[in-house]
């Protein structure tokens, strides 16, 4: 249990195992990614309520999703960073941090643009979008932060203390459809209930949110690498691996 | 297909402009990402790599023998 767990923590077993999963996670997730947009895109039914301006869904509720999924998972590596002091844990925060604010902005402006057509407004200050907002601002926090403070293990456990006060901030967007009025309309996909959409139309959704996942999956894994080579340049396989990339 | 031709796909009822700008911004910032997770990587190659040399073309840097004996005769 134990040597598996410092397994899991160092970068050089992690270096080889995410060049290894990467082609596939790219291919897989571009795959994917593609065949759901397209299918949203030109083969999916038509709202009959909103129209065509709900294919923006295809991309939205993916984008949405993720950008919460990140932020839960920078948490649990914040934990892991106060508990156990694991340099990986950092490394993942620092590398992912970007693209789940990233994420969250297309989310909000995807949305944005969604909302002109179907509820006459690009923005309202309701419990969802502002939430969402909160959410941006909190993936910025955590990029600033961990830039600002040249200590690297103090940096890491500021970065880690703000990510884990932000996390009530995703119940609060969960449940905030339920729990205030909002223009918003209900969540799409619920663990306990079948969809409220046919299948030609969720389908194609959750293609398009599993692909996203995917391709996430493969940026995490290459901007993780990138963070190792820049952390440990001062060991002896990092400067073999630089020595042998420059021929 | 939803659509009964090209140019119907192109505007959605008039909901194009709004499922296009969407659709384009999503594959510009994602391909955004790519690129400069991609030129951040080549830089941090390239850096290193430039001290490496540094390192290995200035031997006058390199680490002195940490200590040196010599045989001392007691009496």
């Amino acid at each position: 249990m134990w040597t598996l767990f410092h397994k899991f923590g160092s970068p050089k077993w992690f270096y080889g195992l995410a060049g290894r999963l990467m082609p596939w996670l790219l291919a897989l997730g571009l795959g994917l990614l593609l065949a759901g947009l397209v299918w949203g895109l030109a083969f999916a039914p038509k709202d009959y309520l909103q129209g065509n301006s709900y294919r923006i869904i295809f991309i939205h509720v993916p984008s949405a999703f993720l950008a919460q999924s990140v932020y839960l998972m920078m948490a649990v590596a914040a934990v892991v960073t106060l508990v156990w002091r694991m340099k990986l844990a950092d490394l993942f925060v620092r590398a992912v941090a970007p693209v789940g604010a990233v994420l969250t902005f297309l989310a909000l402006f995807t949305g944005a643009v969604w909302g002109k057509p179907t509820w006459g407004t690009w923005w309202i200050w309701d419990a969802r979008l502002t939430s969402m907002l909160i959410l941006l601002f909190l993936y910025f926090g955590a990029i600033v932060l961990g830039s600002a403070i040249a200590d690297e293990k103090g940096s890491a456990r500021a970065v880690a203390v703000l990510i884990l006060v932000g996390v009530v901030n995703i119940p609060i967007i969960k449940y905030s459809v339920e729990w205030w009025n909002t223009l918003h309309q209900p969540a799409t996909f619920k663990l306990t209930e079948k969809p409220s959409m046919p299948p030609e139309m969720w389908v194609p959704l959750l293609l398009s949110v599993l692909g996203l996942y995917l391709w996430f999956g493969w940026l995490a894994c290459y901007r993780m690498q990138t963070e190792i080579l820049q952390r440990e340049r001062r060991t002896r396989w990092v400067r073999e691996l630089v020595r042998a990339e420059g021929h | 297909m939803a659509f009964d031709s090209f140019s119907a796909f192109l505007t959605m009822e008039g909901h194009g402009p709004y499922v296009w700008v969407c659709y384009g911004v999503f594959v510009l910032l994602l391909t955004a990402l790519a690129l400069w997770s991609r030129s951040r990587r080549l830089g941090v190659l390239r850096e290193q790599r430039r001290l490496l040399k540094l390192e290995e073309s200035s031997p006058d840097e390199q680490v002195p023998a940490a200590a040196s004996f010599s045989r001392i005769h007691p009496s």
